[in-house]
């Protein structure tokens, strides 16, 4: 297969397994408020994702490093051109990351309610906005042949884009509400696996919504007609979400929140298939889309890169399971490291 | 307003913010693993209070480098984007091999240290902290071999209007970079040394916990010497290096502007750019600069007027960023050597103590003139003699530019303050007693089944 195919795809699964991991970070973060009632609530959470949430945040960097390595281009106008809502989005990162490790530093009630809210803001707004920046793409983006943005920050805001930022909010709610209800016992898993139960019907209606109008919104289907085995990955949604529902009840809560984890990737892939080739499309003029064809790197360096990522991403994937493995187990109120 | 010149100001303020907290988690892991080390070993107690006081302050200091970190990687892209795009081909693969193979095996680690105390056996538990921190330390390779390739692009060349690969290996191997690394990674070390012998004077000069900080010191004194000679050496390299690959960069490093055999090192020189000349020049040393650039006396060098005037970097800026520099490497080989001499009558010697209290700032002085020098030096090229900084930025809005400036000065700024002075609390608090209790499993070596 051709490099630059193979590198599309690549690019699509660092995205999806990053809305994978870090996704049930930036839920808890946004459930935070709502179901940390007391003191010891709040700590159980932030210490639910605490040994994990560092390492499933570099596959932020990684697909933004890969994007830079394989698609040179991509990289340089997809972020000037969405420049305040990436930024908006890092300096959300910033807050929550240091929050995990400053709340707790100081034994006062204003100093905690400053890093509670910078959990909150912190966790939900890169959730929504990593949507809105994904529909849009979908859509296409006001960018011409130099690839210059002709738009604002609310040019991104339009219906479609907000009902992506609220399907990912949702979706990493879902997922957020059941890793924390594996990783907690008493009051707060009763909380948590009813506030997944709740969610469910409506990310199942978001998703439809979303699936739906992203015939009339984008062209995201015309592959899928082409080639309607594609539609596969549709089904494998769908059923995953379906799945989620049943071990729920069952009160299977590993299996719910793998399902979980598989409905975000095959809705990251989803959008992935929908868009091949283009990486980057333009909404003004098709001449001016961005490609995995005209924007890759050399194939020098795509054959290094990808012989990198072959290398490394397993060994990385070996001991990031190894590490969930470790901690998959309750968080113990005596042994917070928060 | 000027996009250019706020990018640039932008990217100074939050590269030069990332390595407040860069070097120390460099030097730190390193002591940090090593003193658990220690502990696994011999089982001696105090060297894990060591690992969980200094762990601690490690810590608090790592959080604010990894999230200062993510906005640089993505600041090529949103600031940089038309250098992003002509360069990506072999800069992004660079950053892109630094995430897998780095900062994965940091991030990681890094969590299962913080809560994997009961988790793991002793060793283990070291085990990981070694892992942190040779990730932390590989980061560095790839990010400066990134950097060095800004300094002397090699093994590209141009194709499809852009710098393409053509060499992968005379990118990492080339000198620069190497030199690059070792100065970098040493000056870091001496920066935590300083960082573990102030505090443990601060408590030292109080006759608190005597034991554990004359240790703590010692261990930071050893490091410290080692490494103080290290950055001298490699520093000495670092301006052969700039001597045969930017000649801009060593006429303004020394404010030379005549091509001369023999040119001298000024103990003090005032550059006056405007009409290319010094207006003061005091004790100069014939020849000084020829030796050390080039190791020969009687090389010539190339001064600034032999370029054209868009062509040299900021003089005063570099020359006083590299005087100050190299004063203060001297001054830090002096304090490491007259404290080996003191390392065993610490007690007895309140007045070093407290010079070594108040150097702490210096090392973060000393890295950050460092960066000045090399990245105003290179001015006014992004990739030097290859890409303009002005051809590099991206197409937006000046306004956009302005308000994330303001917004990371803001929320930077709160962020410095809060960092320090939880570190700072901390560092006065001493160790607790309470830590005791908080002793890892222990258990046989390696994988133990958990219970679930
Ligand atoms: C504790 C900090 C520290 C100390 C004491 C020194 N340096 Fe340094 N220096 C750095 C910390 C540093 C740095 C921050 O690590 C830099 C910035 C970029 C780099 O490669 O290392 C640097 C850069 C740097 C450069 C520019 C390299 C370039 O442009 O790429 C030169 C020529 C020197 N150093 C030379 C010296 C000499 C001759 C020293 C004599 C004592 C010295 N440094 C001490
Ligand atoms: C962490 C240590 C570093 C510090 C403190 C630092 C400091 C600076 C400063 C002060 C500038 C502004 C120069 C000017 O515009 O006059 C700058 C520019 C820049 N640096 Fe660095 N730098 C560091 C490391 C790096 C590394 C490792 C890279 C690349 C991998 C890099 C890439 C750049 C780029 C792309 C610019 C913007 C373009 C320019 O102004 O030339 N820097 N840096
Ligand atoms: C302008 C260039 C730079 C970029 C783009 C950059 C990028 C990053 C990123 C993305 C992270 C977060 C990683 C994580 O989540 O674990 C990070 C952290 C880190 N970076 Fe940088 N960095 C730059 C300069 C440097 C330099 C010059 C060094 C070393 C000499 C360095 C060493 C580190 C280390 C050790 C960390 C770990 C966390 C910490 O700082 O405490 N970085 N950097």
């Amino acid at each position: 297969m051709d490099l630059q195919i193979i590198w599309f795809f690549l690019w699509g699964l660092l995205w999806a397994i990053f809305f994978m991991t870090d996704g049930f970070d930036m839920g808890i973060g946004s459930l935070y408020p709502f179901l940390g009632k007391s003191e010891q609530d709040k700590r159980l959470m932030i210490n639910a994702m605490g040994p994990l949430w560092d390492g499933n945040q570099v596959w932020l960097i990684t697909a933004g490093g890969v994007t830079f390595a394989a698609f040179p281009r991509v990289y340089a106008v997809m972020f000037s051109s969405l420049y305040s809502a990436l930024l908006l989005i890092l300096f959300a990162l910033i807050l929550r990351g240091v929050s995990f490790e400053f709340r707790n530093k100081l034994d006062e009630p204003r100093w905690h309610k400053v890093w509670d809210t910078c959990i909150f803001v912190g966790s939900t707004a890169p959730a929504v906005l990593f949507g809105v920046a994904f529909a849009n793409i979908f859509q296409g983006i006001p960018i011409d042949r130099e690839g210059i943005f002709h738009g604002t920050l609310l040019t991104l805001l339009n219906p479609y884009g907000l009902l992506g930022g609220v399907l990912f909010l949702v979706l990493f709610l879902q997922h957020g509400a059941l890793w924390l209800s594996i990783k907690t016992e008493g009051e707060l898993h009763e909380r948590a696996k009813r506030t997944a139960a709740l969610l469910w019907p409506v990310v199942l209606v978001t998703a439809v919504v979303f699936l739906v109008s992203s015939k009339f919104a984008t062209r995201l289907y015309d592959n899928y007609i082409q080639q309607p085995a594609l539609f596969a990955v549709v089904v494998v949604a769908v059923l995953a979400l379906a799945a989620v529902r049943l071990f729920l009840f069952r009160g299977e809560l590993f299996r719910a929140w793998f399902a979980s984890a598989l409905t975000i990737v095959s809705a990251t892939f989803f959008g992935v298939i929908g868009l091949f080739p283009n990486l980057f499309p333009s909404s003004l003029n098709p001449r001016y889309h961005l490609t995995a064809f005209n924007a890759s790197s050399s194939p020098l360096t795509l054959k290094i890169m990808l012989g990198v990522v072959l290398v490394f991403v397993p060994v990385v994937l070996a001991y990031q399971i190894w590490a969930y493995n470790k901690f998959r187990t309750k968080v113990n109120p005596e042994e917070l490291g928060y | 307003m000027d996009a250019l010149f706020l990018s640039r100001l932008q990217f100074a303020a939050t590269t030069m913010f990332h390595f407040l907290f860069v070097p120390l988690t460099l030097g730190l892991s390193v002591l940090v693993a090593y003193m658990e080390t220690k502990y696994a070993r011999t089982g001696d107690e105090t060297y894990l209070r060591m690992t969980k006081f200094w762990g601690k302050l490690f810590l608090i200091n790592f959080a604010v480098g990894v999230v200062t970190g993510i906005t640089l990687e993505f600041q090529f892209g949103t600031n940089w984007s038309r250098y992003s795009a002509y360069v990506g081909d072999i800069f992004g693969s660079l950053l892109a091999i630094e995430a897998t193979v780095a900062f994965f095996l940091e991030s990681t680690f890094i969590g299962i240290w913080i809560f994997g105390w009961k988790k793991l056996s002793k060793k283990a538990h070291a085990t990981v902290m070694w892992l942190v921190a040779i990730g932390s330390n590989v980061s560095a390779v790839w990010i400066l071999i990134a950097n060095a390739w800004m300094q002397s692009p090699v093994g590209y060349t141009i194709r499809n209007g852009r710098a393409e690969l053509v060499d992968f290996g005379a990118v990492i191997s080339q000198p620069f970079a190497i030199v690059k690394f070792i100065h970098t990674v040493s000056s870091a070390y001496v920066l935590a040394a300083f960082f573990v012998m102030g505090i443990s004077a601060y408590h030292l000069l109080k006759k608190h916990h005597i034991e554990f900080f004359t240790r703590s010191f010692r261990m930071a004194l050893t490091f410290g010497l080692v490494f103080s000679f290290t950055v001298f050496i490699l520093g000495d390299l670092n301006g052969v290096v700039v001597a045969h690959k930017q000649p801009t960069k060593l006429a303004a490093m020394e404010s030379i502007w005549e091509t001369q055999p023999a040119a001298p090192v000024y103990m003090f020189a005032w550059p006056d750019e405007k009409n290319a000349k010094n207006t003061i020049e005091i004790g100069a040393i014939p020849g000084a600069l020829s030796l050390l650039a080039y190791h020969d006396y009687d090389h010539v060098v190339q001064g600034l007027r032999e370029f054209p005037a868009e062509d040299r970097p900021p003089v005063l800026l570099t020359s006083m960023a590299f005087k100050g520099m190299v004063g203060l490497g001297c001054l830090f080989i002096v304090l490491t050597v007259v404290g080996w001499f003191k390392r065993k009558r610490l007690l007895e010697s309140p007045g070093y103590l407290k010079i070594m209290m108040y150097a702490i700032p210096l090392p973060y002085l000393a890295t950050q003139l460092g960066w000045l020098l090399t990245e105003v030096g290179r001015q006014p090229w992004i990739v030097y003699g290859l890409v303009r900084t002005e051809e590099a930025v991206s197409p937006v809005a000046g306004y956009q530019v302005a308000v994330s400036l303001l917004a990371f000065l803001l929320v930077y700024g709160l962020l410095g303050l809060a960092g320090f002075s939880l570190i700072a609390k901390y560092a006065r608090k001493g160790p607790q007693i309470e830590d005791e209790d908080a002793a890892p499993a222990d258990g046989s070596e390696g994988e133990q089944a958990q219970p679930a």
